[in-house]
């Protein structure tokens, strides 16, 4: 019983990606949906340009905040790399969207370690992924820091939330003055997998 | 969400556990509130300050003289909270242990944000043992909800039993949010303070009496959890009994829901009773609590009873679904479809633009390191700079430094300097410049001053000019008080200026008296760019040096022989690269940045 009607969706990416906003957005329109919703983060060091991962669940009844290992119906990276590093979550039968978009980490900077072909790697392991062209889109709405409503707006599709709660939760949580860019980025993101 | 909270009086609001503190405050009439920031608690106060202003909120210099201010307030009959992270509680346990025998006459709560796993600290200290060791009553909540509500539940428990409560959270109930039914404000009057010696001059006299009242507090505290709502029995399949309490409720309740739970809310001192009729109950029982075996301990050595805790139970780490599951449910652990892939670690760094960059660059160009202190600039030990070495506890940089001068003069501490930010030496290293000046260290102390608790999120503190609401406070003057502790040159030196930070660096280190080096560059997070603006290289300058790369700026990676700079990563009003770069293959545009 437990369990069957939750709803998993872990989001990655790097320090300053908006991930924290996303999981706002994310959550607001679980809550206007009338569902239980628990989300959780961890802010302070690892904010400082390392890994972000924030854990959103969404159901009748939420018990634990954190999604276990290989349960996440959705995982929702920002970055390529962190999508390769955050596979273990992902569900059978779960999703994955990646947006096109590389960060180096200070040790491929600095020559300790080198980018991987993230793409390779997971068509080498049959994982079901897309690519979100979410720099091209946002760069195109002449606003980079939108990546991550693209990113959402195609996440919308996937997530058993109807389209009127994601608008609200979207309106509800940007800042007004960026809220209609932030809109025409979620519409892109939408239509590239609707 | 830009309103504030205050004018929401009922409803379902998703709030952080530290959102769901402050609100608790708000609500239960809470009237003064002090704090240091710490994660993860810092956002305690920063709500308060930012939603509620029927609450006097202030950010305290440490975490002791915020628990000394509350002390205070509480002594003139008003309902007080501050907020710490598990090791600001160290700072603050000497006033604690005595305000324990003390008691409260408004009410106290005392939050301890613990950070099992270690995410943003440097110990993972379990602070229940901490409510033990001082004898005060302690709450653990397990969601938002119950993080607010256990705000007005404190203090009626402080009020009621004339104790000090600690509210116990850890990073996942601080950081986690989940709905939170809301109410309006319950006024409560400021009862006025009243001398009462007797009460608050612990001379061996008094606190002799006071310990008396402090161990029948206990007594009276366990029987009262006993039959208290928060500390409740979960009735479920008899075969396994699960004692529980805080986050791990939540895992436990996740993988096992048809378990008998004993779910303790009121976790110091232990309800006996009620932990004696969960026992006989059930055939067997098991612990799942994060950190130390605190209730497995305390119930094993009561009972006697033959009961699994940290034997299944990780005691290092925070615990999560798949450990609990592991632990309780063995049958139901599943392998994930996908394997964890070898990836390029992504440590934090600097922030492109970090004014700390500049200070590091220089400080290993002269071939020296640090001893180091707790913020942002810890980062320093990071390659390329490698240029910290320790690290303890808030101020400690300073001690450490001078101690390494004692055991090994000042050839043998070569070219290291105490690293320590603003806000740090304000909140415990100005003892030691003092020690250094009293007892004659000939060190170079380096305060890196980016006017900014940087790394909690970016909070005022005595030295930026504002206080927690932003308003102007008087500004602490740095270079006055150093002179006032005994150091015998204070410089102060912007570290973005690189030919001039080293200049200064070398000299005051070549300096065989006590010295101070102020570095002092807004943290980036204080700066709006009026427009974005980037390096450009020029390719055919570059001869491939990487000398650029030894700022290990995350805007800047080598690929084909060349730098690469990531125009959306690029800090507009830096130009260390710029700077460093010997051929003049960097450019950029600063005009009007």
């Amino acid at each position: 019983m437990d369990g069957m009607e939750l709803t998993n969706v872990f989001i990655c990416g790097t320090g300053g990606q908006g991930i924290l906003l996303a999981s706002e957005v994310v959550s607001a329109a679980a809550q206007s949906a009338g569902l239980d919703v628990k989300k959780s983060e961890v802010h302070g060091m690892a904010q400082r340009g390392g890994s972000v991962t924030s854990h959103v669940r969404f159901g009748s009844k939420v018990y634990s905040p954190l999604i276990e290992l290989g349960r996440s119906d959705l995982v929702l990276s920002m970055e390529k790399l962190e999508a390769l590093r955050w596979l273990p979550y992902l569900a059978p039968g779960g999703r994955m969207l990646m947006s096109d978009i590389r960060i180096n980490p200070l040790t491929v900077n600095v020559g300790d370690a080198e980018y991987p072909d993230v793409e390779a790697a997971l068509n080498a392991r049959d994982v079901p992924y897309d690519v979100i062209p979410a720099y091209e889109i946002a760069r195109g709405l002449g606003n980079v820091r939108v990546v991550n409503t693209v990113m959402l707006g195609a996440a919308s599709v996937i997530l058993p939330l109807g389209p009127e709660y994601w608008k609200e939760a979207v309106e509800q949580r940007v800042p007004p003055k960026a809220l209609k860019v932030n809109m025409e980025a979620f519409e892109k993101g939408r239509s590239l997998l609707g | 969400m830009s309103r504030s909270l205050n004018e929401v009086v009922s409803g379902t609001l998703f709030l952080s556990g530290n959102e769901a503190v402050a609100r608790g405050a708000w609500e239960s009439g809470v009237h003064f509130a002090a704090a240091y920031p710490g994660t993860p608690s810092t956002e305690i106060l920063e709500a308060v300050g930012k939603h509620y202003a029927e609450i006097d909120a202030q950010w305290a210099p440490n975490e002791k003289v915020g628990m000394e201010t509350i002390a205070g307030a509480s002594f003139a009959g008003a309902r007080v909270l501050t907020a710490m992270k598990h090791v600001g509680l160290n700072v603050a346990a000497d006033p604690l242990f005595t305000l324990s025998y003390i008691g409260a006459t408004g009410g106290i709560v005392v939050v301890s944000a613990d950070d099992p796993g270690m995410h943003s600290s440097q110990n993972e200290q379990d602070n229940r043992l901490m409510a033990k060791a001082s004898k005060v009553a302690m709450l653990e909540p397990s969601d938002s909800q119950e993080a607010k509500d256990m705000v007005g539940e404190a203090l009626s428990i402080s009020e009621r039993f004339d104790t000090p409560v600690l509210l116990r959270l850890t990073t996942r109930i601080s950081h986690s949010k989940s709905l939170v039914d809301v109410g309006p404000r319950e006024e409560v009057e400021v009862k006025g303070y009243q001398a009462d010696i007797r009460k608050r001059v612990p001379i061996p006299a008094h606190a002799r009496l006071m310990h008396s009242r402090v161990e029948k507090r206990l007594l009276e505290l366990s029987e009262f959890g006993a039959a208290y709502a928060y500390n409740r029995i979960e009735e479920g399949d008899s075969s396994l009994g699960i004692i529980t309490s805080g986050v791990s409720y939540q895992y436990a309740k996740e993988v096992y829901p048809e378990a008998s739970i004993l779910k303790l809310g009121l976790t110091n001192p232990l309800p006996w009773d009620l932990i004696e009729r969960f026992i006989s109950g059930v055939d067997e029982v098991r612990f799942v609590e994060e950190g130390d075996p605190f209730l497995e301990e305390q119930v094993r050595a009561r009972f006697l009873v033959d009961a699994q805790g940290k034997s299944r139970v990780p005691l290092e780490g925070e615990l999560n679904p798949e450990t609990v599951r592991e632990a309780i449910r063995p049958d139901t652990v599943r392998q994930p479809p996908f394997e964890k892939v070898k990836t390029p670690l992504r440590p934090p760094a600097l922030c492109p633009g970090c004014p700390h960059r500049g200070a590091f660059y220089a400080l290993s160009k002269l071939s020296g390191s640090s001893t180091g202190d707790i913020g942002c600039y810890t980062l320093g030990l990071m390659p390329p700079h490698n240029a910290l070495e320790t690290t303890i506890c808030m101020g400690a940089a300073i001690g450490v430094l001078s101690g390494i001068e004692k055991a090994v003069g000042r050839e043998g501490m070569g070219n290291l300097v105490a690293a320590i930010g603003e806000s740090t030496f304000v909140h415990s290293g100005i003892t030691g410049l003092v020690d250094m000046a009293y007892n004659g260290s000939t060190g170079t102390v380096m305060i890196m001053d980016n006017s900014m608790t940087a790394m909690t999120g970016g909070q005022e503190n005595p030295t930026t000019g504002k206080n927690l609401r932003g308003e102007p406070a008087p500004k602490l003057d740095l270079e006055a008080l150093c002179l006032a502790c005994g150091a015998k040159a204070v410089r102060v030196v912007d570290p973005h200026d690189l030919e001039e930070m080293e200049k200064v660096l070398r000299e005051e280190m070549e300096r065989e008296e006590l010295s101070v080096v102020i570095t002092r560059r807004p943290c980036i997070m204080t700066y709006r760019p009026s427009r974005p603006a980037y390096a450009e290289l020029d390719a055919d300058q570059c001869v491939g040096c990487r000398i650029c790369m030894n700022l290990g700026c995350p805007a800047i990676s080598f690929e084909d022989d060349l730098p690469s700079i990531d125009p959306m990563l690029c800090w507009p009003n830096c130009d260390l690269c710029v700077q460093v770069c010997p051929t003049g293959a960097l450019s950029k545009d600063m005009e009007g940045i």
